[in-house]
Formats: C-alpha cells, sequence, structure tokens
C-alpha cells in the first residue's frame, strides 16, 4: 500500500507544480452532477473523488451543497474530482437509501471507499479541502498527540531527514489546509507531523504566547549525526498561510551558511530572492576556521530572517576598509552594499533584527513619521495645555488693571503681585501654585495677593520693568517693591511671603533681644520657614560694615531672617562667642547650635555671600531645591543615595567624611529617595542595573563626569570609603559610565519652508543664483523653475476641483471660510488664482 | 550739539530778534535763527516727529503756512468723512494692540490723545480730525510756528554742519531760518490736473459744490476713479441722471488689493448701479486722450483729441467731429452736464531749490519725491521725507502713505537721527535666549507697527554669542536691514532674526478672487502658503548685504534667508496656539540656533544636572538660578500622562534599559576602528560557540 501512496503522491506532485499557484483563479468549476450509474462507472483506478448522493434538497444540505461547489476548483488542483450524485427515489443502494448517508460525504480512491465525512465537519472550503487532504495523506502526515511521539520520530530520522511540526488548534481551519497543502508538495521531502494538542507546544518550551493560534516548526533532524544530540527546532514566525510555508520551508532548505567567493554586488541567494537581506562575514585565511563557526553561529540566530554568507576576503579584490569585517546586502535593487565594522555576533543580530523591525514601522508609520513635530514636546506646554478646562479658583487674588492697580498698592501692608502672560506656558503653570500660595494665606492680616495680566495691560508691566513672565513682586506700602527671585513653586514662594513680612535686619538693643533672638523665639510663627537666623554684632563705631550689612539683610529679604546688634556691649557678645567683631552670629535652630564668623571682607555683596555660604550644610540632603546652591560649588559629589532616612552609624561616618582630611575637595551629601523620587531617575542614569540601596557613587560632574560606585560588598566607613577614593584618584577604578557632555540639540527639526518655497517660487531660486553666483546652481534653478511650471499648472485647477468634488470639505475652523470641521489629507496648496 | 549757543534760547526770542533784523540781512551764519531740526507742516506726520523731537529734548520746529494744524484736514475730503476706521471696541484692554484698528491717533505717552476719545464714529467727521490735530499740538506743547509758509529752500555749504550743509529756509516774509536737518513733512496738496482741449469746462474736486441740490437731474462725467472720485460720486448718486466715471486704470478695490488706499467699500456705492446696469457706468480711457467740447445748449460732450487736431479750430463747437459720428454706438455719446475731475495730488517740488535735487519718483510714484528706505533724500544728505509724500517706498503696498502707517514710520526715522546725530543707539532689550519664543509670540501678537506697516518695518532680534541671549530692536525699517549697525550701533555678529508680518505672494491684486475656496491656510505645515497677513521670521547667519538687498526678488521685503518661519495665517489674528502657532515657531528657532528650547519643571531640570555635563537653556538660566519651575501635582501628573515625563514614585527600569540600549545601538553605524583581526571579537565575546 506504502509504495502505491509515494508513487500517486508523487504523480500529484508533478501536477501540483503546475497547478499550485493557479489553484484559486479557477474555481468556476461548478459541481459535477451525476446519476449513481453514471458515478460508479466513471471511477477510475487511482484517482481520487469526494462525492455526496442526494436525495432531496433540505435548506441544511442547500448551504452544505454551496460549499462543495465551492471547493470544486480547489480539490480540482489536487487531483480531486468533486461529485453530487442524484439518488433516484426509488433507489435503495448503499449509499442512496440509508437515511444518515444524507449527513454524509465520501472519499473515493478509485471505487475505493477511504473515508466517510459527516456534513458538518465540511463546513466550509477550507474543512472540506484540509480533511479531504488530510485523508488522502494519511501516511505522509503523522497525526500526534505526546511529546514522545514526537521525539521518537525525530530519534528515528535523525541524519537522514528534517521534521516539520505544525500545531493547529482545530482540524478544518484555515492553518490546518495550509499545513495539508504545504504537505501535499513538501510530503516527500521532509516528514510532516501534526498535533492539535496545546500541551504539546508547550511542552517543546513554547508556551510563551497564546496556546491558541497555530504553530509551524522546523525540526533539523537531517544535519544531526549523533543520536544523543536533539534536533534543533526553529519557529516559523510568520502567520500559518500556504505562501509564507512555502517561503519557510524554501529558507530551511537552503544551505545554512553560504560560502562563496565573488563580490557581494554578484551574489544572489535564495535569501535575497525572496526579499531578505543577505549578510556576509568577510573572513580571511588566517582566521577563515574561526570565521566559519562564526558565520553558522550568526546563521542560526537569524534563521528564517536573513542568509549568511561566508566570504573569503582572499579570493575576491575588496575595495574597502581593512577593518570592515560585516557586509549588509539588501534585497532592495540597486541598494549598496553596506560595510560594517562590528564587535559583537549581537551586534550583527540586532542590526538586522532593528532593520526588519525598522522596516515594518516605516511601511506603518510612513506618514505619522513627519508629523511628530506637530506633537508637543514641551512637557510645561502640554502640561498646561492639558489643564486648561479646569478653571482656577481665583476668588482669593485681584485681577489688577491699568486704572486699578495704583490705588490697590496703597490698600495693605503688603501687595503681591504676579505679573504673566496669559498665553504663555511657564506663566500658567506659575499661576497654579500662585493659587495655592492665596489658598494657604488666607486670612492672613497685612498681605493680599493680585495678578496682572501683561497681554492685557502691557503699560503696567512695562512701568513695573516687568519685560518678561511670570514676574512676581511683594509691593510694601511706601517701601521699594521687592522682587522674588526664587524657585517657582507653592512652597517656596510661601516661605518668601512669610519671611519677607519681617522687615530685616531686626534692630536689637538689649542683650535679652539678643538671646531671644538667637533661640528662634522672635519670629516663632514663622519659624518653620527659617532654620537659621543670622545675627550681624558691630560696635557701635563701624558705621560702614554696620550699613553694609543692613544692605545685606535687605538683599536677602525673604530668604534669610537678619538681626543686628550695635549697641556698646556688643564686645561683649563677642568674646562670649570668641570672634573678633565685626561678627556673625548663626543660630541652627534644628541642631541647637550657635555658630560665630568673624567678617573679613565688609561690603554688602561679600556679606550675603558669606551669609548665603555659612548657610549651606556639609552634609546636606540633595534635594530638588537645593541642588543649584550646591552644584554652584564647582565640586565632585559624593552621594549617599538610600531609600528613606540615613541610619545613625553611617550619617556619623559620612560626617566624619565630610569634615576629615581632604574633604574640601568635594562635597559629601545624601539623597532620600523617598523625597526625592527623581533620584531614580539619577540611578537609572548611573547603572544599568538597579543596584541595591544604600549606595555611595562618586561623580565626576564638572570635571569629564565620570560616575563610580562604591563597591556594595564594603560597609560605607570612612577609612574604606577614603581608601576607594584614593584608587579614583589613581585611577584604579572603572567609572560605571560617563555623563554626556553633549549640548542640547533641537529635538525634532523644523518645517523647511525655505526648500517648500523653492519648489512653487521660481524667483526665490534664480535669485540664488545672481547673489551667490555658481554656474551649477543656475542650472539647478533652471531646473526648479521647470519642475514648477507644471506644478503650477497642476496646482492652478486644484480649488475647483476641490469644490467640485464636495468631499473635502475644508481642513478645519481654523480658517476663514465656514466650512464644517473636519481633517483631509495634506492639502497641496494653489499658488495663484 | 553743533549748534551756536543761541540756538539754545528760546525761540521766540529769536523771532523777536530775526524780526529786527527783516530781510534786507544777508544769511551770515551768526544771525539766522537757527534751528537743529526744521519740520515743514503741521500735519500729522509733522506733529508726530515733533512729539518725538520734543520727548528727546531736541531743538526743533514746526513750519505751518496756516493758522492752525492740519490745514489739509480742514478742507478734505471735500465730502468731510475720513475713511480711516475708529474702532473704539475690539473686546481687548491691550493697548499697543488696540493702536492695531485705530487709524487715526498719532503716538504718545498721554492716552487723552487716543481718537476715540473724539470721535464715535466709526468713520470719523475731518473736522474731529482737525480738532484732534490741534489738540494734540496744544496739549503736548509741540513748537509749531503757525502762519509760516515756507515758499524756498536751499543748501549752504559749511563743514560745520552735521551733513556738511545747512538748510535755509526763507518764508513768505522772506524771513531767513537755518537748520541742520530738514524734514519734509508737507505730505501731497497740490491737486493733480491733466491739461487737454477743453479742460476749463472741468471742475476740482477742491471746488466742486458738495451740496448735492446742484446736481439734480444733471448728467455728470468724473474723471479718476480714486477714494475721492468715488466719494465725490456717492454724495450725489442719487440725484444725478446718471454719473460716468473715467480713468486709465481698472478699479483697485482695497479688499482686493490690501492696501488702504485703494477703494473703500464704504465709497464704492457706483459699482453696484454700475453692474445693476442703473445707468452709472465705468470707462477706461486715457485721459491724455480726451478732449471736451461745449455746445451751445452749455452741455458738454466728449470726443477725442485726434478730432480736434484735424479740425479747423476756428470754427465752431458744432462742427468738430463726436466719435459718435463715426461710430454710433459710442459709450459716451450722451452729453454731460458737468465733468469733475478727482485726480488725487501731488507732493509739491516748487519750494526746493534745484541744489537739494529733490527729484519725483519714477511711474506712478512721480507724485511723490525720491527717496531712501532710509525715508532721506535720495539728493541731499540730511533732509528726510516723512508723511504722506514718503509713501514712494510702499506706495500701493503698505500704510506709510496713512496716518496708521507713518506714525510708525516718522518713529522709526527719529530714532535714526537719535543715533545718528546724538549717539543714542536704536532702542533695545537684552533678554535671556529662554525668552525667544516668548518675545516673538507678544510682539506679533499686540505689536501694531508690525501689523500697520507690514512688509516695511520689522522688528531685529541680534543674537549675543553663544547664542545664550539676544537682543530685540522693534520696527526697524527692513529696506535698510544691511546698513543695520550704522544705523542703529547695535552689532550684528552672531546672526539675526527678523520679525515681519506679510500677507500671501498672490494673493493681494485688482483682478484676484479673494474669496476662492480654501483660501486660507489652517495646519502649520502648510503656513508658508498663508494669504493673509501672518507673521513671518527670517533668519540670517550674518546681515544681507547691500548688494543682496538690491538684488532681492521683486515684491520681496527682504532678500532670500538662511531660514524662513511662516505663522500660520489666523482667523482672529490671534497667534497664541500652543500647537498651532507657537510649538512650530520653537522648532524653528531651536533648529536655528542649534539647541533645545523647551522648557522643563525643575524636576527634570535636576535630573539633568546630576545626568549630563550640559543644560538646556531652560534649566541652566531658571533651574540653576534657583528659579526652576516647580509645578504643581496635577501639572506634573499631566505631564506623565503625556509621556513627557517620567514618574519614578513608581520603579519600572526596564523600559528605561531597553531605551538606552536602542540609543547605543543607532551608534552601531558609525564605523569603529578595531585593530587587529576584526573577527577575532565576534569570537571570543561569545561562549557559545
Amino acid at each position: 500500500m506504502l509504495p502505491q501512496m509515494n508513487g500517486w503522491v508523487s504523480c500529484f506532485s508533478f501536477l501540483l507544480l503546475c497547478t499550485y499557484y493557479m489553484a484559486t483563479a479557477r474555481n468556476a468549476n461548478t459541481l459535477l452532477e451525476l446519476s449513481p450509474q453514471e458515478y460508479f462507472s466513471s471511477l477510475q483506478p487511482g484517482r481520487a473523488s469526494l462525492v455526496y448522493f442526494c436525495q432531496d434538497v433540505s435548506p441544511g444540505v442547500r448551504l452544505f451543497l454551496e460549499q462543495l461547489e465551492n471547493s470544486v476548483g480547489a480539490l480540482q488542483d489536487y487531483g480531486i474530482s468533486v461529485v453530487k450524485v442524484n439518488c433516484l427515489k426509488e433507489d435503495v443502494s448503499r449509499y442512496c437509501g440509508k437515511e444518515n448517508a444524507l449527513m454524509k460525504a465520501y472519499l473515493f480512491r478509485g471505487n475505493v471507499l477511504l473515508r466517510e465525512f459527516p456534513t458538518d465537519a465540511l463546513f466550509d472550503v477550507n474543512a472540506i479541502v484540509a480533511n479531504t487532504l488530510f485523508a488522502l495523506l494519511f501516511n505522509e502526515v503523522k497525526y500526534i498527540t505526546t511529546l514522545v511521539e514526537l521525539q521518537n520520530l525525530e530519534n528515528s530520522l535523525k541524519g537522514r531527514s528534517n521534521v516539520v511540526f505544525a500545531y493547529v488548534p482545530a482540524i478544518g481551519t484555515p492553518e490546518h489546509r495550509a499545513v495539508m497543502e504545504a504537505a501535499f508538495v513538501y510530503g516527500t521531502a521532509h516528514q510532516f507531523v501534526l498535533t492539535t494538542e496545546a500541551t504539546l507546544v508547550k511542552d517543546i518550551g513554547h508556551e510563551d504566547s497564546d496556546a491558541l493560534s497555530a504553530r509551524l516548526f522546523f525540526c533539523h533532524c537531517q544535519r544531526v549525526p549523533d543520536l544523543t544530540q536533539p534536533c534543533r527546532r526553529t519557529l516559523m514566525v510568520q502567520s500559518l498561510a500556504t505562501l509564507n510555508i512555502h517561503t519557510y520551508l524554501k529558507l530551511m532548505a537552503a544551505p545554512i551558511v553560504t560560502e562563496v567567493a565573488e563580490e557581494p554586488e554578484k551574489v544572489s541567494t535564495v535569501h535575497l530572492q525572496l526579499g531578505l537581506p543577505l549578510v556576509f562575514i568577510l573572513s580571511q585565511k588566517e582566521t577563515y576556521e574561526v570565521d566559519k563557526r562564526t558565520a553558522e553561529f550568526v546563521a542560526w540566530q537569524l534563521l528564517g530572517k536573513a542568509g549568511v554568507a561566508l566570504l573569503s576576503r582572499d579570493s575576491v579584490d575588496l575595495n574597502i576598509l581593512l577593518q570592515s569585517n560585516i557586509a549588509l546586502k539588501t534585497a532592495e535593487e540597486g541598494a549598496p552594499i553596506k560595510y560594517l565594522v562590528l564587535e559583537d555576533t549581537d551586534e550583527i543580530i540586532a542590526l538586522l533584527e532593528d532593520k526588519i523591525k525598522g522596516e515594518q514601522i516605516q511601511e506603518d508609520e510612513d506618514e505619522s513619521d513627519s508629523n511628530d513635530q506637530d506633537i508637543q514636546d514641551d512637557q510645561v506646554m502640554e502640561a498646561v495645555y492639558r489643564d486648561r478646562k479646569r478653571e482656577l479658583p481665583l476668588e482669593l487674588i485681584r485681577t489688577l488693571t491699568e486704572e486699578t492697580f495704583n490705588a490697590a498698592l496703597t490698600e495693605t501692608a503688603h501687595m503681591v503681585v504676579l505679573f504673566y502672560a496669559s498665553w504663555e506656558a511657564v506663566s500658567l503653570a506659575m499661576l497654579q501654585s500662585y493659587v495655592e500660595v492665596a489658598i494657604a494665606l488666607k486670612g492672613t492680616q497685612g498681605i493680599s495677593l493680585a495678578k496682572v495680566n501683561c497681554w492685557d495691560w502691557p503699560d503696567v508691566c512695562m512701568k513695573q520693568n516687568v519685560t518678561q513672565f511670570p514676574i512676581t513682586k511683594m509691593y510694601e506700602k511706601g517701601a521699594r517693591s521687592l522682587t522674588y527671585t526664587g524657585m517657582l513653586g507653592t512652597a517656596e514662594l510661601l516661605r518668601f511671603l512669610r519671611l519677607s513680612s519681617i522687615s530685616c535686619p531686626v534692630k536689637l538693643t538689649t542683650m535679652e533681644e539678643v538671646d531671644e533672638y538667637l533661640s528662634g523665639e522672635v519670629h516663632a510663627d514663622s519659624s518653620s520657614y527659617h532654620s537659621t537666623s543670622v545675627l550681624g554684632i558691630f560696635h557701635p563705631r563701624m558705621k560702614e560694615a554696620r550699613e553694609a550689612f543692613v544692605e545685606a539683610g535687605n538683599m536677602l529679604r525673604g530668604y534669610v531672617t537678619t538681626g543686628l546688634y550695635a549697641e556698646d556691649d556688643a564686645l561683649v557678645l563677642a568674646r562670649k562667642y570668641a570672634v573678633p567683631l565685626p561678627a556673625l552670629l548663626l543660630a541652627r535652630h534644628e541642631d541647637h547650635r550657635i555658630d560665630s564668623v568673624p567678617l573679613s571682607k565688609q561690603s554688602a555683596p561679600d556679606i550675603v555671600q558669606t551669609i548665603r555660604s555659612q548657610l549651606l550644610e556639609t552634609f546636606p540632603e540633595i534635594t530638588v531645591e537645593n541642588l543649584p546652591d550646591y552644584l554652584s560649588l564647582e565640586k565632585p559629589l559624593l552621594i549617599l543615595f538610600n531609600n528613606g532616612g540615613l541610619n545613625q552609624r553611617v550619617r556619623l561616618e559620612m560626617l566624619s567624611l565630610a569634615n576629615g582630611k581632604g574633604h574640601e575637595a568635594f562635597l559629601a551629601c545624601w539623597m532620600n529617595l523617598k523625597n526625592t523620587p527623581v533620584g531614580r531617575g539619577v540611578l537609572k542614569a548611573y547603572f544599568s542595573t538597579p543596584p541595591p540601596l544604600p549606595l555611595l557613587a562618586w561623580v565626576n560632574l564638572h570635571s569629564g563626569g565620570q560616575v563610580f560606585a562604591f563597591p556594595s560588598a564594603q560597609s560605607v566607613t570612612e577609612t574604606n570609603v577614603l581608601s576607594w577614593l584614593e584608587k579614583l584618584k589613581a585611577g584604579l577604578e572603572i567609572p560605571s559610565t560617563t555623563l554626556s557632555d553633549e549640548a542640547w540639540k533641537p529635538p525634532l527639526p523644523a518645517y523647511n519652508f525655505l526648500r517648500m518655497m523653492e519648489a512653487t517660487l521660481p524667483e526665490f531660486t534664480v535669485h540664488t543664483v545672481y547673489s551667490r553666483g555658481g554656474t551649477d546652481e543656475l542650472q539647478q534653478a533652471e531646473e526648479v523653475s521647470e519642475e514648477k511650471s507644471t506644478l503650477r499648472e497642476e496646482q492652478v485647477e486644484e480649488p475647483g476641483l476641490e469644490a467640485e468634488n464636495g468631499q473635502s470639505p475644508g481642513r478645519d475652523l481654523r480658517g476663514t471660510v465656514p466650512r464644517l470641521a473636519g481633517r483631509e489629507k495634506p492639502p497641496k496648496r494653489h499658488t495663484e488664482l | 550739539m553743533m549748534a551756536p549757543p543761541a540756538a539754545q534760547c528760546a525761540w521766540g526770542l529769536l523771532l523777536t530778534f530775526a524780526f529786527y533784523m527783516g530781510s534786507c540781512c544777508t544769511d551770515s551764519a551768526s544771525t539766522l535763527p537757527h534751528h537743529n531740526y526744521c519740520i515743514i507742516g503741521a500735519g500729522p506726520s509733522g506733529l508726530q516727529m515733533a512729539y518725538f523731537l520734543q520727548r528727546a529734548g531736541r531743538d526743533y520746529v514746526v513750519f505751518e503756512r496756516s493758522h492752525a494744524a492740519g490745514s489739509f484736514f480742514a478742507l478734505y475730503p471735500r465730502h468731510r468723512k475720513l475713511i480711516s476706521i475708529n474702532k473704539r471696541h475690539t473686546g481687548k484692554s491691550n493697548s499697543e494692540f488696540n493702536l492695531r484698528h485705530d487709524w487715526n491717533s498719532l503716538l504718545s505717552h498721554d492716552s487723552r490723545l487716543l481718537f476715540r476719545h473724539y470721535s464715535h464714529d466709526f468713520f470719523p467727521e475731518a473736522d474731529t480730525m482737525v480738532r484732534y490735530l490741534e489738540d494734540f499740538a496744544s496739549m503736548l506743547e509741540l513748537r509749531v510756528q503757525y502762519n509760516t509758509a515756507i515758499i524756498h529752500v536751499r543748501l549752504e555749504r559749511d563743514s560745520r554742519a552735521w551733513n556738511g550743509h545747512y538748510f535755509i529756509l526763507t518764508d513768505h516774509n522772506s524771513q531767513n531760518y537755518r537748520c541742520s536737518l530738514l524734514l519734509v513733512a508737507t505730505g501731497t496738496w497740490v491737486p493733480n490736473v491733466i491739461n487737454f482741449p477743453g479742460s476749463e469746462y472741468v471742475e476740482g474736486y477742491e471746488s466742486v459744490s458738495i451740496n448735492p441740490e446742484d446736481f439734480a437731474g444733471q448728467s455728470v462725467l468724473i474723471l479718476g476713479r480714486g477714494n475721492s472720485a468715488f466719494e465725490t460720486a456717492e454724495n450725489i448718486l442719487g440725484v444725478t441722471n446718471f454719473i460716468h466715471m473715467v480713468s486709465r486704470s481698472r478699479v483697485r478695490l482695497s479688499w482686493a488689493t490690501h492696501y488702504v488706499g485703494d477703494l473703500r467699500a464704504i465709497n464704492n456705492g457706483l459699482l453696484d448701479t454700475y453692474q445693476l446696469k442703473s445707468l452709472d457706468g465705468l470707462l477706461e480711457g486715457d485721459l491724455e486722450d480726451l478732449a471736451i467740447v461745449k455746445d451751445k445748449k452749455g452741455k458738454l460732450h466728449i470726443t477725442l483729441k485726434f478730432y480736434l487736431e484735424n479740425s479747423n479750430s476756428s470754427a465752431g463747437a458744432e462742427s468738430i467731429t463726436l466719435p459718435q459720428d463715426e461710430l454710433d454706438n459710442f459709450a459716451t455719446r450722451a452729453p454731460y452736464d458737468r465733468v469733475i475731475r478727482c485726480l488725487g495730488w501731488k507732493f509739491d517740488f516748487s519750494i526746493y531749490n534745484r541744489s537739494l535735487r529733490l527729484m519725483p519718483g519714477k511711474g506712478n510714484k512721480k507724485k511723490y519725491p525720491l527717496i531712501k528706505p532710509s525715508y532721506e533724500s535720495r539728493g541731499t544728505r540730511g533732509l528726510f521725507v516723512l508723511g504722506t509724500a514718503s509713501h514712494s517706498i510702499d506706495f500701493r503696498k503698505s500704510a506709510g502713505g496713512f496716518i496708521h502707517g507713518f506714525r510708525y514710520t516718522t518713529h522709526a526715522v527719529h530714532r535714526l537721527l537719535e543715533h545718528r546725530h546724538h549717539g543714542v543707539p536704536w532702542p533695545s532689550s537684552v533678554y535671556p535666549i529662554t525668552q525667544l519664543t516668548n518675545s516673538i509670540i507678544k510682539r506679533v501678537n499686540e505689536a501694531s507697527g508690525l501689523y500697520q506697516m507690514f512688509s516695511v518695518l520689522g522688528d531685529i532680534i541680534l543674537l549675543r554669542e553663544n547664542a545664550t541671549a539676544f537682543e530685540y530692536l522693534e520696527e526697524y525699517p527692513v529696506g535698510i536691514l544691511a546698513e543695520l549697525e550704522l544705523h542703529t550701533g547695535r552689532k550684528a555678529h552672531n546672526g539675526l532674526f527678523v520679525v515681519i508680518m506679510e500677507y500671501g505672494k498672490n494673493f493681494s491684486g485688482a483682478d484676484k478672487d479673494v474669496f476662492y475656496y480654501n483660501r486660507a491656510v489652517g495646519e502649520a505645515q502648510h503656513a508658508w502658503q498663508s494669504n493673509f497677513l501672518h507673521p513671518v521670521i527670517y533668519y540670517y547667519k550674518q546681515l544681507p548685504t547691500v548688494r543682496e538687498m538690491r538684488l532681492r526678488p521683486p515684491d520681496w521685503p527682504l532678500p532670500r534667508p538662511d531660514a524662513v518661519h511662516h505663522i500660520v495665517e489666523d482667523f482672529l489674528t490671534d497667534w497664541t496656539a500652543p500647537n498651532a502657532h507657537i510649538l512650530p515657531l520653537r522648532r524653528f528657532l531651536e533648529n536655528c540656533l542649534d539647541t533645545d528650547l523647551r522648557s522643563f519643571f525643575a524636576e527634570s531640570c535636576f535630573l539633568f544636572a546630576l545626568t549630563h555635563q550640559k543644560l538646556p537653556p531652560f534649566c541652566q538660566q531658571g533651574y540653576m538660578r534657583m528659579q526652576g519651575l516647580v509645578g504643581n501635582e496635577r501639572l506634573r501628573h499631566h505631564a506623565v500622562e503625556a509621556g513627557l515625563l517620567e514618574d519614578h514614585t513608581v520603579m519600572h527600569f526596564t523600559d528605561e534599559l531597553l531605551g538606552g540600549q536602542r540609543g547605543s545601538r543607532d551608534q552601531l553605524l558609525k564605523d569603529h576602528v578595531i585593530p587587529g583581526s576584526p573577527l577575532h571579537y565576534l569570537v571570543t565575546t561569545k561562549d557559545e560557540l
């Protein structure tokens, strides 16, 4: 039986070669209708036929007959005739008479009945073709249900033949048909195996995606010389369609690595013919063996996606860089061959996968690609834009106008005014914080909040010297205004407003007042806003220094509370804190500590500078708010990242580092990721894998940008860190990353209107020639203007066309013509009418 | 600065002194009354310049032949209705913006001197203008010498003078005045007259009756096709038999040409009656060929000069051939009762001595003196032409011939003079580069000088080194862009932007259909095809040269830039839309400057500050100076949703890792040089083999 079958199949294979691709085109064939007698007498030996014995046509039967008729053409391609036998009333033969025969179709080869199908299994053309072929190819396509069966089969074929293993969720599906059709053609070349058991797919290690979709694997058993080694299995990535399977099997049959000895330009393989890229591994005599192994390794990775060829440089005279080790040829006709220098096989694979992906994306997104530039990429603008529909609770903020502005300033002791522009995003973001400040200050005496929209009242803003937005000013009755220069945020502005209502510096006249001031009790209500109070002490004769201090206090108003003591007994105070006059006392309320600093330089800006630097901590917690202060020191950072507060031991170790030998050279600080979640982003940028916390890092921010991580195995102690720092200095450590020193470039290109104009406005290009000279430019210009004249003719007609078609009701209401909203494809515009 | 001390005295004193000297005296330098700036004419432009000079504390005088300011408006327009709009409500309080729709006010710091306080009419009465100008001169205490008609101007060479010569002005009393600089603000007031046989029967616009009753039942021919012609027709349209209007060129409608000097819709009643065949009509013909013959009954017949030349002049009117004798359906065969000439005015060239070489322009600009784009005479250094007379610069294009335009060009001339003679550079403000987009958006949305004097005045943005800051100059005449450094005292070494407003290149014109379907562009990517007035920004890496300016394409305000950006036209002329207007502008500026001009929340700046060695300008100039934008939770949430800010409170490392790898993969395509056997690396790095 088996040899017979084989002969039969090969006979049909030949036939199939001629008809394979025409299969679906010829379905005009109608269902052959015969009487029982005619049918049985027409049967030829070896020829298969699918037959239905029809008695009377019920609606259910009519539906089946329609499907049967539809599959006539498809089955004919495989040499199977489809027949409807009209039974005679009185006929009570084997097939016509039986009651249940109405529900069945029969498959004969010659006059031998091969299989009977219930009609509901033949629900459509796919099912009819799949089932019919499945029955005919019973011996070619093994149906299995367990992994063991598959392995046994593979083992039996090792060294002899390859296995095509398909999983289909159900019999009679389009995928099943595709597999059967492939089996019909390739059944002699490979062993086909079919299963409907999803668990089998899972068992061979492909459980990741949804189990319901059909799969096809190519098991490379022919190359396995040794029974102990398993057959490699390659999954077909494409969907199970006839053409895909055909392509796939062709690729699998191709040699894994093609060895070539001619120029890449001339090489053509099955891959290129099928539209896939071909990778050349450029080899040399000395490294040939190694290169061959490399090529095979790569080829296995790329199997089904690209071809790999091994080209010996010695055999061809290549006019390329000596370093190049890879060449890439794409199926695109005339595309140049790319020569590359790659370091790693992963790079080749990545390159090709990107290429394939890139091509797919390009196909999908050809249009949207250029529209990226229309998409807002400014986080502030986009955030404000998304929030535009929300109404801010502005009741607590007065809106001032040109008429009311001056009067309003005299109404309260402190009038805070936000100058903004209603169309400007940063202004509007600030306005939100301003509203929150207003809510926080609600009911506070002597301070009221107002805003001026400079888009409405440009003159007011100009008179107040507001030339950019947003600007917040505080107007004090009878005094000069104070411009807020801090962070544009709720907490920061609130702190400024609370502190700036205290006039600075406070004049203290008695020792009691001094003690009270230094203890932080003076402005207890706003003490939460200032952690350090500054007191300047002067001898009554030090007039200049005192005045400078007063000025400095004014400059720092809103940021630092300052006090002044300049009585006769200032010297007593100075002695108490062991400091020569003039001096500053800094009461650090949190630490309950009072530091004294002699004032060496006595100009106001110097005093401001001294106070500012004194306010910096030795081992600060870095936050979004205070980072700029510390970065201005321009020192490398030794940052301890932690998720939460620091434990006492580490804090002490770090403190002694910060105060210890060589501490001037760097800034020791720490970051609490709970307070500053964006610190995680910093860590991500520093380390490819998230390191365990706490983590100590050295960041050379201002010189070179290297980042080093303190070994997590060591504990953070002063000695360990110091010796690590020594190693860093000696260059013995490898940085985990180097921060980019690239300048910030435009995120996306702009519309190139100049080029667009050149294409339609001749005078523009002609002018170029005159002004800048050059003959080739002249030619170009001529070409362009020629192109253009044709372009113009086309364009001129367009408005009329558009109007007539009536299918393009304008772009949107942004134009002036009252039209219905609705987008159309990018309009070609007319330059003339 | 070069004036003798005497000139610093009150000019009244000098005048008395001058009277004593009388006309007998010579022009010897020491005895003549001297002024640094002499302005001829106390009309709108003369007063406008006087205002600027006064504010700058300069020595100036205005000579006015009439007893009051604005004498042109005391007579014209004859029918007393101004066609310059007085829009009192715009729904906006922005005073600068509102000037875009106030075509009558002069510029001043005094908000009482806004025309809307003078008239409620959209098209105000001419008398109101006279009153306004008088108030402007008196309230601002401008130094105007009335009843002084300058009848002659000549030059006196003197090497000490600002320009190598003084201007000697002689008035009708033969009183001479010596001026360092002459500002001609006389307007165009000499009626255009065409002489042809029979022109003696023609009445002029300047004297024709304005009482419609006088035209009842008459047939009228009007020569000319400007606003004065139509205004005259409008007045008598209802009472005449018919009105015919003849001129050489076709009618130019201002709403089609976008030029306010062309026929305004308010005057176009005759177009209606013509096109609806209600007897009135428009004809084209050259007035030079025309002749008018009066018959015995006093009726006026149109004929051609050609016929007159062929006939015996001594014979009576009846013997003259009329066109209808040969062509019996000749259009204007019906006799007229009156012919009215409404041909406009021209500049009075007569008072200038030849040595000043004040020449008329060419073609249709011959009614204006020839001047340079700096408004200085081509013939004489130190002579500037202001106001309507300076319209040759932008005739039939922009608004330089009208109050709402020349108030700005006058301002520009004043700024040029301040720099040239007093060393005061063109006013400018310096901003950090982060304010660049904002500065432009602010100006294109409110600036009225750019808007009215479109394609003539432009804002100039001079970049500072490394593009970290820029200098903003307002309303500079772009015609003299090449000489910017010379005229303004500002340096343009690092590239510049020019912000101007333009109509679409092929949109305006007498024969253009300005209502065609899809005339308005809505999408930013097609902005360059915008038709209505819209902002255009030119970028030059270096100042264009004089030669490049000269060779620029006709009708182009500027030569080819290195890059150009159009902000898409807007129905509301409100260019503040974040996505359609601001975003494309930012991209343009970014690409010109090769930097990133986005704004960032403080959190992003913090991240950049710790992970990059360089910062985007917004972070550098804001956050790093302790002025970062903190924002609030809601805004940050929006930014996270938009994918523009990462939410670090949620940990997802994998995304970032993938992102990083992708970036490095792009690097692969750049050739790396590897020592030794290239494939060695491929093998040794892989254990799988």
